[in-house]
């Protein structure tokens, strides 16, 4: 385990270094790379939300001079699993569904050659209301059904492949319609659920019951960099350049699509402009200039514009929640019975409603819990996991509840979040299996919710703000809110591969993305930091399979902070051994006398009496096996094993899987705190101040984590206030397709004192102390906000997200909300 | 349903250096010609390939379009003077600050660098519909797509509505004609000088057009008159974000008052109809009485007479009420 006296990097503030080529302009993203002979590619969109193509027309297209070659769903590889995404179709699910493209010398070429093409269409049934999908008559989104049911149970002693999720046609009866009339979400027939704990009996127990309905909006993920992409082959490999939050984990996933060896595959993304879920494993669109380019047989760039970035650019699920909560009265939450219709879009299968109910279980603690849900496929854009995928969903539906129950309790939000607040080994979700192999559910490695809270309060003066709140001046009224982002924040059991070679520099491979969180640049100071290695001393090798990689996590849902700084813990572990044994070998006596510093290993308390690192990689190179990397442990995966071996005989070698072990589930949380003030003339909220304060672990890189938080806070307040995804119901059609529409946030939007911190306790189930941060940020701010303002002007006010002037002027005018109560997309 | 957009198609681009040269062009392409400011309502259009003109008069070379001249006792913008210089000049500031302020509340500081006074009173209507290019009345089928029982129409008409209920989405539009100022259009045929307040049409009028201008007709400059200048003002556009985002609801007012009593009013509001409505009812009501709450509920009251919101828009008339009563109350009591 890492000596925390010995951390010289951790903890301390650097310039990562790719940051003077991203503020010079040298930084290269995906468009900005060319081939010699390059085409441009351009799409031909669905114009229909749910349609199939039987018959195209391509030769006025081909006849024009500059078009070179056009591709459809036909030529694209078979993918397996029920309801998979190609990146062309001729079965359109949306409308804007990428259905063909053409290559051609330039893009204007190819657009126009795109208008010449005839093709004649077959309107399907459509729906991109998920309940309207529900009707006793309505309509499903696919052919095959409309919702997903999970896996048949695997009968005992059945061998095989596991039995996968199907898609079922779900229809709920006109009864249970009935509650719709009031506002409050139907609850018909679900294909799964889970409890834990005796409900009624917690129901039963409560002072306070409340049942509230609560939509959450989805929303675009809007990365600065849309998903271009251009490629060529070369000598029967794949040159791919794209824009990914992975790397090593998209080859991984472009060879699956492409149905080729990952080692046939050169990767580069060195630079990625945000992903925020979606591009987590790469997009699959990207596999649209792979295949075309080997049709057309010469590199093409497919560019993708603003426009095709916000059909094929993925969105948030959006969910109905439903929750009756059974509070004591000092607020504790006896019994919480949870159930949500999700709208799961066209393709994947997210999970997103079943994350809310765990993060629901694991946030508020309730003694009993029930949750149930359903997966509603929907003709509207392609869903994926955003930024605190299903958390935050959770959050929303839950945190009004709570701060309304808290009003009429008598409670402070802050204390009313501590009571129910999970500590330490906190457990969630239902026990393990179908009833649990021992009943016991799972928990996390720890957590300092209550700490967060306590220290936030202190620095946001809470009590101060608190007692201003509610206060009317002129037509302006104040409120706080407070409330808490739960998210899972680390995986295990990945690899890392360092050199010291004979410049006596320290290489550390680095396999994820460069998603702009500086993750992929973080995880090498904990293996400089082990190798004491001065930090100018270290070249960190990112962005491109080319440069051999060790396998590494997926750069998604805050895994790699903690996933990774484990790997590379483990990698510098390994290479200090072999750079003792080293020492021992040439200078005598046993490995354990000697120590390192100062780039050098010599022996304890004699620094004088040593090799520097450059001498030991010269040395390591000369004793081949394992210490060059000749010789490699067994564990480490077959991806990681090739790239060691092309890395072998360059230095000492230290390669390692993540065998450390861990007890729990690892999870991060941020407590967020708001100030808004609302103009009751205009309906219009203005958010005074925010505060996060992280519980995240080990702080790493403060600077970076500060980013993180701000970053992570600004979406959630961007959901609460305005950012939205509308769609005509009638025709299917989606509205909200440019940023003054579907208005993400801008600077002018937020506090200029939006400030963070963290409690810095080192989880104890990792080396480092380090858990993930990118995600709980969003639904501490989601809630924060909209708890603040219904602290401002009633908790009665609005059911659902964002809150725009409309909704709160229309509530406060007519004494009661006057909004749509269940309709998604509004 | 266009089956692609965000490629511009390729159009003849002619920059005339004079207003007689661009007055030629407009002239002889007629219906062909399309008139090219700052480009921020035109580029949306020709990359979308919803509108295809064969010529684009780009007036960005023709200087005697641009800047703000001193004009008998009031002001001449030129139509091609840019929303930051409006927001940056002198005279502006000092006397005519309402058109300021609604200035600097329109989109953002790049889009203000780039936009011209002249573009930002003649763009065209953001109803989602329409920009997407369905055929709807607007762009000559015979449907609203907005007013439909499933439409979404948060953003659309409470007032004025004829078949069409998309809204002007100007910003400097109201403060214009509480300015009363006036709008110098010129043709082949001579110059014309209009009221700003008649400037802007509704579809009773042409349901194709958001202006007067007809092909041919090129808006060169804009002239306030000395008679508001240093007067009190009001401006205040609702908005969800804080910056690049159109008003739901502004109002701009110009008052007269003898500390008391209110002497002589304009005010005018834009987003709730197809052209920025001058309150002509809400004005006589007020002339005379004095500067107070109860003459701004009055006002406020008035103001909304008619109103006829859809299914998701009638937030819209608190709204509005709310504005005009805070324009009489004046910036000191919002």
């Amino acid at each position: 385990m890492a000596d925390k006296a010995d951390n010289k990097l951790i903890g301390k503030n650097y310039t990562p270094p790719d940051h003077i080529a991203k503020v010079t302009g040298k930084a290269k993203w995906a468009e900005d790379f060319r081939a010699d002979g390059m085409l441009f590619c351009k799409l031909l969109l669905s114009p229909m939300p749910h349609a199939r193509v039987r018959k195209i027309d391509l030769r006025a297209a081909l006849a024009m001079p500059g078009v070179k070659a056009i591709l459809t769903a036909d030529d694209l590889p078979k993918l397996d699993g029920p309801g998979a995404e190609r990146a062309l179709t001729n079965e359109p699910l949306y409308q804007g569904e990428p259905v063909l493209a053409v290559a051609a010398v330039d893009e204007l070429t190819a657009a126009e050659a795109i208008e010449r093409i005839d093709i004649d269409w077959e309107p399907l049934p459509f729906v991109v209301d998920p309940l309207e999908s529900l009707r006793p008559n309505g309509p499903s989104a696919r052919l095959e059904g409309n919702v997903w049911a999970p896996p048949a149970p695997r009968p005992a002693g059945a061998t095989g492949a596991p039995p996968q999720p199907e898609i079922k046609t779900l229809k709920w009866t006109a009864e249970d319609f009935v509650e719709e009339a009031a506002g409050r979400l139907p609850m018909g027939k679900v294909l799964e659920e889970w409890s834990y704990g005796d409900l009624d009996a917690g129901f039963k127990e409560a002072a306070l019951v409340l049942d509230e309905t609560f939509v959450v909006n989805g929303s675009h993920h809007q990365t600065m960099e849309s998903r271009s992409a251009m490629a060529y082959w070369q000598n029967g490999k794949l040159h791919i350049y794209c824009s990914t939050q992975s790397v090593v984990r998209t080859a991984d996933n472009l060879s699956q699509w492409l149905g080729i060896p990952a080692s046939d595959i050169v990767l580069v993304s060195e630079y990625t402009g945000g992903g925020f879920g979606s591009k987590g494993g790469g997009p699959i669109s990207m596999t649209i200039p792979a295949v075309l380019s080997k049709k057309v047989n010469a590199p093409v760039m497919m560019r993708i514009s603003r426009e095709e970035e916000h059909y094929i650019g993925r969105v948030r699920t959006n969910m109905t929640g439903r929750v009756k909560i059974g509070f004591r009265k000092d607020g504790r939450i006896t019994a919480m019975d949870l159930f949500i219709v999700q709208d799961n879009g066209s393709y994947g299968r997210w999970n997103d409603y079943a994350g809310a109910g765990n993060a629901a279980s694991l946030m508020y603690q309730p003694l009993a819990m029930r949750w149930r849900g359903v997966s509603v496929f929907t003709n509207t854009f392609p869903k994926m996991q955003q930024r605190s995928p299903g958390p935050m969903q959770g959050n929303g539906i839950v945190e009004p509840v709570l701060t309304k129950a808290a009003k009429q309790l008598g409670l402070d939000q802050i204390e009313i979040h501590k009571i129910n607040a999970p500590a330490g080994k906190a457990p969630f979700g239902p026990a393990v299996g179908p009833g649990g192999p021992n009943g016991k559910r799972p928990y996390v490695t720890s957590a300092f919710v209550k700490e967060a809270l306590d220290r936030g309060a202190e620095r946001f003066k809470w009590a101060e703000r608190k007692a201003q709140a509610g206060q009317r001046r002129g037509s302006k009224v104040r409120g706080v809110g407070v409330a808490v982002g739960p998210h899972g924040s680390g995986s295990i059991g990945y690899d890392g591969i360092v050199t010291i070679r004979p410049d006596g520099k320290l290489y550390v491979q680095s396999g994820v993305g460069n998603l702009g969180t500086h993750s992929m640049v973080d995880l090498a100071r904990v293996a400089a930091d082990i190798l004491a290695m001065p930090w100018e001393r270290v070249e960190v090798i990112w962005g491109d399979t080319g440069k051999f990689l060790p396998w590494s996590c997926l750069s998604v849902g805050s895994q790699t902070t903690h996933a990774m700084t484990r790997a590379n813990h483990a990698a510098a572990m390994d290479a200090k051994r072999k750079l003792l044994e080293i020492a021992a070998k040439d200078l005598g006596g046993s490995p354990d006398e000697y120590e390192l510093g100062n780039a050098r290993v010599y022996q304890r308390g004699n620094p004088g009496r040593g090799l520097s690192y450059a001498q030991a990689g010269a040395r390591a190179i000369a004793l081949g096996g394992k210490y060059d990397g000749h010789e490699l442990p067994e564990d480490i995966h077959d991806f990681t094993k090739r790239s060691a071996k092309e890395l072998a005989g360059l230095g000492l070698m230290g390669v390692a899987k993540d065998n450390y072990p861990r007890d729990g589930a690892t999870w991060s949380f941020v407590a967020g705190f708001a100030e808004v003030e609302v103009d009751v003339e205009t309906g219009k909220t203005t958010v005074i101040d925010y505060l996060a304060v992280g519980d995240v672990g080990t702080v790493i890189n403060p600077r970076s984590l500060g980013g993180q938080l701000h970053g992570g806070s600004c979406l959630g307040i961007g959901h609460a206030l305005f950012q939205k995804m509308v769609y005509d119901q009638h025709y299917g059609m989606p509205l909200a397709k440019r940023f003054h529409y579907n208005k993400p946030l801008t600077i002018l939007d937020i506090p200029p004192t939006l400030d963070w911190d963290a409690v810095n306790l080192p989880d104890p189930e990792t080396p480092v102390g380090a858990r993930g941060t990118g995600e709980p940020p969003v639904g501490a701010g989601y809630c924060a906000v909209m708890n603040a303002i219904a602290d401002a002007v009633g908790v009665d006010v609005f059911r659902r997200g964002p809150v725009t002037p409309d909704v709160i002027l229309m509530s406060l005018e007519h004494g009661r909300r006057m909004h749509e109560p269940l309709k998604a997309h509004v | 349903m266009a089956v692609i957009h965000d490629v511009m198609p390729s159009f003849g681009l002619y920059q005339p250096a004079s207003v007689a040269d661009a007055l030629n062009l407009l002239d002889r392409h007629g219906r062909d010609a399309w008139i090219l400011a700052g480009g921020l309502d035109s580029f949306d259009w020709l990359k979308d390939r919803i509108k295809r003109p064969k010529a684009v008069v780009d007036l960005s070379g023709i200087s005697e379009l641009q800047g703000i001249r001193e004009s008998g006792d009031g002001l001449e913008i030129g139509a091609m003077t840019t929303l930051t210089e409006v927001v940056r000049h002198p005279a502006v500031r000092e006397r005519y600050s309402l058109l300021l302020e609604a200035a600097e509340h329109a989109a953002s500081p790049q889009i203000r660098n780039q936009g011209t006074i002249g573009g930002n009173v003649s763009q065209d209507t953001r109803c989602w519909y329409y920009r997407t290019g369905w055929f709807c009345y607007r762009a000559g089928g015979n449907i609203c797509y907005a007013d439909t029982p499933t439409a979404m129409n948060r953003e659309h008409a409470i007032l004025g509505a004829d078949r069409c209920v998309a809204v002007n989405p100007s910003d400097t539009a109201p403060a214009l004609i509480a300015l009363d100022a006036s709008m110098v259009v010129r043709s082949k045929s001579g110059e014309r000088v209009v009221p700003a307040e008649e400037y802007f049409i509704g579809p009773g009028t042409d349901i194709t057009r958001m202006t007067i201008l007809q092909p041919g007709d090129l808006l060169t400059a804009i002239r306030i008159p000395g008679t508001w200048g240093g007067a009190r003002f009001y401006f205040e556009k609702v908005r969800d974000r804080n910056v690049w985002d159109f008003a739901l609801v502004s109002v701009a007012s110009a008052m007269s008052d003898n500390g008391e009593t209110i002497e002589r009013v304009r005010i005018a509001v834009n987003g709730v109809a197809a052209r920025p409505l001058r309150l002509r009812a809400v004005e006589d009501a007020v002339r005379g009485k004095a500067r107070s709450e109860e003459t701004a509920k009055l006002a406020g009251d008035l103001a909304i007479q008619g109103a006829l919101p859809l299914q998701h828009n009638a937030y819209k008339v608190p709204l509005m009420r709310n504005l005009v009563k805070r324009a009489i109350r004046g910036a000191e009591g919002a």
